[in-house]
């Protein structure tokens, strides 16, 4: 054993220099290869191939160089590709390296001739130097050619049972290569299950490529169930992780992440021999350990002393990876956002980690004060918003701008700094500096519609700023608060008709709001403002081509003269608060995104399937645990197979998401005869649809409807199809720019019936500019799903198509309703009522989910006999029994009654008990799942309320969305 | 590529996306450039860019699938590392002088997108500028290339076996401009330069006052380690399981462990700053600076910069001691002091006209930063103890430790 020296010796020594230079560092000052680049006269191909044919070692190893060197610049030697092969057979190593890089390049284009390169493979295949091998094997496989392939499989045969690792770990990865030209003959050969036994090999660098090629091979092929993943390879997996090369660990660590470990205490131990892997100096390998302990954490019991210990070993290699380099770091910040979204309590103490440094890129800054605001806590602050406030004065615009947004976010997402916030914006827009003071009344108006009626004491602030704003976006929010707070403000009407004199100059989003603000402001102040109203609503209906401004312009006008009193409880109605956290990654995709820590999927915030091709089929990887619900969704459904239902339309297998990606979507349109609509076909709805709306697009300009404002469903039936899907289209591109098409004059359909409001399924910025928003009514026994298409793109959309994914009550478009589809169980995090469509157009398929009130189900013929009501609900288990208070009813039971019957709610019977009517209902939805109510209401007390129900349902599933269709009825 | 964009040398591992898309790439960065969006990755069509710039050069890869981006990075400044080490300079004249090496690393690399052998020791063994003659049985695959220890050779030989040690402070402070530490760590090296023959056991020990994060223990005058790397020689599992650092090191230099330390240290040398800019007319700057550090101590070649306005001019200086220099190309003054004590205090005046028509051009606020170093001394007080050399044929070698702390990120923000 050897101890340290004093310090006073060590320095005595050190004071000389003692690291010499590295000799060989020294390369080719005097002989470099650059002069092969030089020589560009003419006739050179020729030149060199009378070199390349030369007797001399030494000349044809020039010649070689200089080919490559032609090739490294571009230029086409593939003309030399015979006399570049004859010199393959070579005991000079290098030579032999460079002829099989010209082999690589040129092979492809040149098949046949690539055929004379197999025998010197084949041959360097068995050379008794492994370099050799390995190389010939690692080459063959980058030559792409077909024909070669066949040659290849002896050599990689035997290669792959070579006694040298090196080559042993080669071959593992020609594997792969060789299956991405050729996935047949590799499973014919029996290579899969070669490679799969190099898992168990000795040596760790062969199983970490082996492991590699396997889950490259698995990637394309999901179902292959190739990575047969279960406790014995995962054990050996594991002592490979310590041995093998830091890029091996990756490989490993990322396959590690594709397991399920089958209880909580596997999860634990895998979890316990990769934690070392957070002290490792490559943060690739840091990033794929913590993906595969932030999947496995999942299945831990959050109460475990385990689970708080693996929560606090994670945060400091996270925080460790800001030091990086910038690159890693914006790596490590996207997938930080991701982590504290899923789970905060990790960094929740990192705040300051997060503080912007000056001489960061900007892309690393963007990033840190995105994961600042989602750390902001009442505890830090004060802290955060001295930094914002820092940030903010900075120059970079668009860094200064998120930097003011973020204080807004912080005043929402924390209540008690709400006030520092509003006062540090008023700072703010104190500076003049024009961006600054528009992002700050951006953010201010949302601070208002969180905290209304608290902060406008600062309005009189904003207003001396009106003038300089000039982006739509800060004009609209301007416009918004003087409307809404029109009362308050002496003025309101000059400041609006300021704007209203360039009316039409300004941006859609600008001329909506205006027409808003000054119908609000006529409906607090009418006595002075009744000329102002009149002027706006004639620009806005008469002046403007704009449908959204028309059809909201005519909807006030008809409001304000049909009924005012009605028009001010629609437009001065109270309006729901902003929730707190905005921008937060919807749960699902955040699921998939974490299982994808590291990837470019993470740094996109986007899953694979969106931006790698043929990815569309792949399986969305889950979280383990919280997918549980996911899997019983994915048990086929025996009734569902079952039936006559088109597999089609319910697919019987993958995940409900999984199902619309790999719909069909393909409308059959101008091939083939006409199908017939009335046949009851499952897509005669949609057929109709794009096929009609091709021709309707083609010619007209003008509105066909007609009928403004009476009817803002402006619907269109198609045929005799069950399910109608009005549609109105707007095309910008055909005739003028705005143009409207009102599609059909509602045929079938009581025009001004009562319709409830349509509501945005699917907003035109995720769906390429489509714009979907629709409602489901149930009319003359029969659902209706009425949408609203709005091109808001600027190209035409054509070849629509819709499908629905399977779902709780079997709805299809246009297609029978008596599907009898059991309900599964445990489909709880979805809404029973919730339904996914899938709609394609010429640009692609968008998918989106809505909900359908659970009365569009109710069917006429839902009134049950007397006799059969009792015997079936003494039948039904107690425990499928669900009691319900609705509150704030005031309805006697008669008029109860009267209501719920227009809703197919059927009352049997009526008895009085102490006062208090008891009424008997049924209901059956269209599946035939039928449904047993008891309501009790206070009698001759039309003030008592609070009412409360009983419902029995062999399906008690259904129990939930049926009580609240009673709430709504009965509220109504 | 150069910085041109133009296409130096490049390898198609997978076949997958056609070379040609790497034309896209200069106008994908003009374009997020202008709108200063600046990214490390660009995507167009299915095909994403991942690049890093080292000097005037772009190293781009190119991918269609969702490929492990983090696992991208790190090889592109392995690639760096390895080329650095074979041409000294990383630049479009190593690359064409070397185009036939730079094609075999390439190929040694990197197999089908799967990094390979990348420690740049190990490759000299068998990828060598002048092209080994084959001579059947003798070129052969180093072990090491394969072997569980993939970092160090066997046959290595020593006339005298020792062992370098450096332990390697750098401290990182953001200053806010009323003076408030807004967070300060350590960020700590501890490198060694190996001359052992043989294949020699290590093993490190550190004094009782460093803790490694998480055992509980932190109290008293300890030092807590909030995180620790090691290089991939020490074996993770045992430190993981008795804390001890035991490892058979690479030959030469190298990185044995990297370590982070969170508690608030009092900034080694404070700066008080005082710029005043009277607008059309001149900016007067005072700076302040204090040796917070033993007086026993002294630091060296500090630097202390000082932002300027762009269109300052004619400089004039003033210092207590060492010497203020304009720096126009970076905006800034520089003052150096060679030598700083512990416990000292020195000034520095510096006055500029400015011009009486202004530049309207905004201008960020670059804080103050410093540069710094103090021999003989770690701030955290981590020393090692022992250094445990075994080797099978029993020679004796010595360890040499020398400590250092140093300025890393040092930035004090100004109010100007």
């Amino acid at each position: 054993d050897t101890w340290i020296s004093t310090q006073k010796k060590i320095h005595s020594q050190l004071s000389l220099p003692v690291y010499p230079l590295q000799e060989n560092r020294q390369f080719g000052s005097k002989m470099t290869d650059s002069k092969y680049f030089t020589t560009t006269k003419k006739g050179e191909i020729f030149e060199l191939k009378a070199e390349l044919n030369s007797d001399k070692k030494e000349k044809k190893k020039e010649a070689v160089k200089k080919v490559i060197a032609s090739m490294t610049v571009g230029k086409d030697v593939s003309a030399l590709f015979p006399d570049v092969v004859n010199c393959m057979q070579t005991d000079n190593l290098e030579l032999k390296k460079l002829v099989y890089l010209y082999l690589m390049n040129y092979a492809k284009s040149q098949p046949d001739m690539a055929i004379m390169a197999v025998n010197t493979f084949v041959k360097d295949c068995e050379d008794p130097n492994p370099l050799i091998r390995a190389l010939a094997v690692r080459t063959m496989g980058c030559i792409r050619v077909d024909k070669i392939t066949e040659y290849l499989c002896e050599p990689l045969r035997k290669c792959l049972k070579d006694e040298d690792p090196y080559v042993r770990k080669t071959a593992a990865v020609c594997v792969a290569k060789l299956h991405d030209i050729n996935a047949q003959l590799v499973e014919d050969q029996g290579f899969l299950d070669t490679l799969k036994d190099l898992i168990s090999d000795s040596n760790p660098m062969v199983v970490a490529n082996a492991v590699a090629a396997l889950s490259e091979i698995a990637e394309s092929h999901p179902n292959s169930n190739l990575l047969d993943l279960n406790p014995q390879t995962i054990n050996k997996l594991l002592t490979a992780l310590n041995e093998c090369t830091e890029w091996g660990q990756i490989f490993i660590l990322d396959c590690l992440a594709n397991y399920t470990p089958r209880d909580d205490r596997e999860s634990q131990s895998i979890c316990e021999r990769v934690t070392p892997r957070l002290s490792h100096a490559n943060s690739a390998v840091v990033l794929s350990a913590v993906k595969v302990l932030m999947k496995f954490m999942e299945m831990l019991p959050k109460d475990l002393d385990y689970y708080g210990t693996l929560l606090k070993k994670l945060a400091p290699p996270l925080v460790t990876l800001l030091s990086a380099e910038p690159e890693l770091q914006y790596v490590a910040l996207r997938n930080i956002n991701l982590i504290v979204q899923r789970r905060p309590e990790i960094l929740k103490h990192e705040m300051k980690v997060f503080f912007v440094k000056y001489n960061d890129p900007i892309y690393v800054k963007l990033e840190k004060l995105d994961i600042m605001i989602r750390l902001a806590s009442q505890a830090n602050i004060a802290q955060v918003l001295a930094e914002l406030k820092e940030y903010a004065t900075e120059v970079d615009v668009d860094f200064v701008r998120k930097a003011v947004r973020a204080i807004g976010r912080c005043a929402i997402k924390v209540e008690q700094s709400a006030e520092r916030c509003v006062s540090t914006l008023l700072d703010l827009i104190q500076t003049k500096v024009n961006y600054v003071v528009q992002e700050a009344i951006v953010v201010i108006k949302d601070i208002f519609r969180k905290y209304p009626n608290k902060y406008e004491s600062v309005i009189a602030t904003l207003c001396e700023n009106l003038d300089s704003l000039d982006e739509p976006e800060a004009r609209a929010a301007m416009i918004w608060i003087v409307g809404e707070y029109a009362e308050r403000i002496d003025n309101a009407d000059e400041l609006l008709e300021s704007f209203l004199e360039g009316f039409h100059d300004e941006s859609t989003q600008v001329q909506l709001q205006l027409l808003t603000a000054i119908v609000k402001l006529f409906l607090k102040k009418p006595t002075e403002t009744q000329e102002l109203v009149q002027q706006v609503l004639s620009l806005a209906t008469q002046d403007s081509d704009n449908p959204d401004l028309r059809d909201r312009g005519y909807i006030y006008w008809r409001l304000l003269s049909t009924d005012p009193v009605a028009a001010k409880e629609v437009v001065l109605a109270e309006k729901p608060l902003i929730s707190e956290e905005t921008d937060l990654i919807e749960p699902t995709l955040l699921e998939e995104l974490i299982c994808h820590i590291g990837t470019l999927a993470s740094v996109y915030h986007k899953p694979p399937s969106a931006f790698v091709e043929g990815s569309r089929g792949v399986q969305h990887k889950r979280l383990p645990g919280s997918a549980g619900s996911g899997e019983s969704v994915e048990s086929p459904d025996p009734g569902a197979a079952a039936t006559e239902t088109p597999p089609a339309v319910i697919p019987s297998q993958g995940d409900l998401l999984g199902d619309l990606l790999n719909l069909d979507l393909t409308p059959t349109t101008t091939t083939g005869p006409p199908p017939p609509t009335t046949s009851g076909m499952q897509m005669g709805a949609m057929d109709l649809l794009s096929g009609g709306l091709d021709s309707l697009m083609g010619d007209e300009s003008e509105p066909l409807g007609g009928d403004i404002g009476g009817n803002p469903a402006m619907g269109a039936a198609f045929g005799a199809a069950p399910a109608t899907m009005p549609a109105s289209f707007n095309a910008p591109g055909s005739g003028g720019l705005d143009d409207l098409f009102d599609l059909g004059g509602g045929v079938g359909m009581p025009m001004g019936a009562l319709n409830p409001p349509k509501a945005v399924w699917l907003p035109a910025m995720k769906a390429k500019g489509l714009e979907i928003s629709g409602v489901f009514v149930r009319r003359a026994g029969v659902i209706q799903m009425e949408m609203t298409l709005t091109n808001k793109a600027m190209s035409v959309m054509t070849d629509f198509a819709i499908q629905f994914n399977r779902n709780s009550f079997g709805l299809a478009p246009a297609g029978p309703l008596q599907i009898l589809t059991p309900l599964s169980p445990n489909q709880s995090i979805e809404p029973l009522n919730n339904l996914q469509v899938a709609v394609k157009n010429n640009i692609d398929v968008f998918y989106f989910s809505c909900q359908y009130p659970i009365s569009m189900l109710f069917v006429e013929d839902g009134k049950m006999e007397r006799q059969v009501f009792l015997a079936t609900w003494k039948d039904i288990p107690n425990d499928n029994e669900s009691q319900f208070q609705i509150k704030d009813c005031h309805l006697n039971s008669d008029a109860a009654s009267n209501k719920l019957q227009s809703s197919n709610i059927f009352t049997i019977a009526k008895r009085t008990v102490e006062g208090q009517d008891m009424l008997y209902q049924s209901m059956k939805l269209t599946n035939g799942i039928w449904v047993l109510a008891e309501l009790r209401v206070q009698a001759g007390n039309p003030n008592y309320t609070v009412s409360s129900i009983s419902l029995k349902c062999r399906a008690p599933e259904v129990s939930q969305c049926v009580f609240q269709n009673y709430e709504a009825v009965l509220k109504n | 590529m150069t910085g041109s964009c133009k296409v130096l040398i490049c390898r198609n591992y997978k076949g997958d996306v056609d070379m040609a898309e790497i034309d896209r790439f200069l106008p994908l960065l003009m374009q997020h450039e202008e709108e200063g969006l600046l990214c490390p990755v660009l995507s167009h069509g299915k095909v994403h860019f991942m690049w890093i710039k080292h000097s005037n050069l772009y190293l781009v890869s190119t991918t269609n699938k969702n490929s492990n981006a983090s696992l991208v990075y790190s090889f592109l400044y392995k690639i760096v590392e390895v080329f650095t080490e074979y041409f000294k300079e990383l630049e479009e004249e190593s690359i064409q002088d070397n185009f036939v090496v730079v094609y075999e690393l390439l190929d040694e690399l990197m197999d089908f997108g799967f990094p390979q052998t990348t420690d740049s020791k190990i490759l000299q063994e068998y990828i060598t500028q002048e092209g080994a003659k084959l001579e059947v049985g003798k070129s052969k695959v180093p072990t090491t290339v394969t072997n569980a220890v993939s970092w160090r050779s066997e046959g290595i030989k020593y006339k005298k076996n020792e062992v370098f040690i450096d332990v390697i402070e750098s401290i990182n402070v953001l200053v806010n401009a009323n003076g408030s530490v807004m967070s300060s760590d350590i960020v700590g090296s501890i490198k060694l330069k190996t001359m052992l023959s043989g294949m020699p056991e290590l093993r490190l020990g550190l004094n009782d006052r460093v803790l490694f994060g998480l055992t509980g223990r932190d109290k008293g005058k300890t030092v807590v380690m909030e995180d620790v790397k090691f290089h991939q020689c020490v074996r993770l599992s045992r430190f993981d399981s008795d804390r001890t650092i035991s490892f058979i090191p690479p030959d030469g230099e190298s990185e044995l462990m990297s370590y982070r330390i969170n508690t608030h240290v009092k900034p080694l040398i404070w700066i008080e700053s005082v710029i005043e800019k009277f607008s059309h007319s001149r900016v007067e700057i005072m700076v302040k600076a204090k040796g917070q550090f033993k007086k026993q101590s002294v630091a060296n070649n500090v630097e202390v910069r000082v932002p300027v306005p762009s269109d300052a001019d004619s400089p004039k200086f003033k210092t207590s001691t060492g010497q203020a220099k304009y720096v126009p190309e970076k905006n800034m003054v520089v003052w150096t002091i060679k030598s700083f004590p512990g416990g000292k205090e020195f000034l520095m005046r510096a006055h500029f006209g400015l011009p009486s028509v202004e530049n309207n051009e905004l201008e960020g606020k670059p804080p103050v930063t410093v540069k710094f170093e103090i021999p003989y001394f770690t701030v955290s007080g981590i020393q090692v103890r022992y250094m445990k050399i075994i080797e099978k044929s029993g020679y004796q070698a010595l360890p040499w430790v020398r400590y250092i702390t140093q300025s890393g990120d040092y930035q004090l923000r100004t109010n100007v």
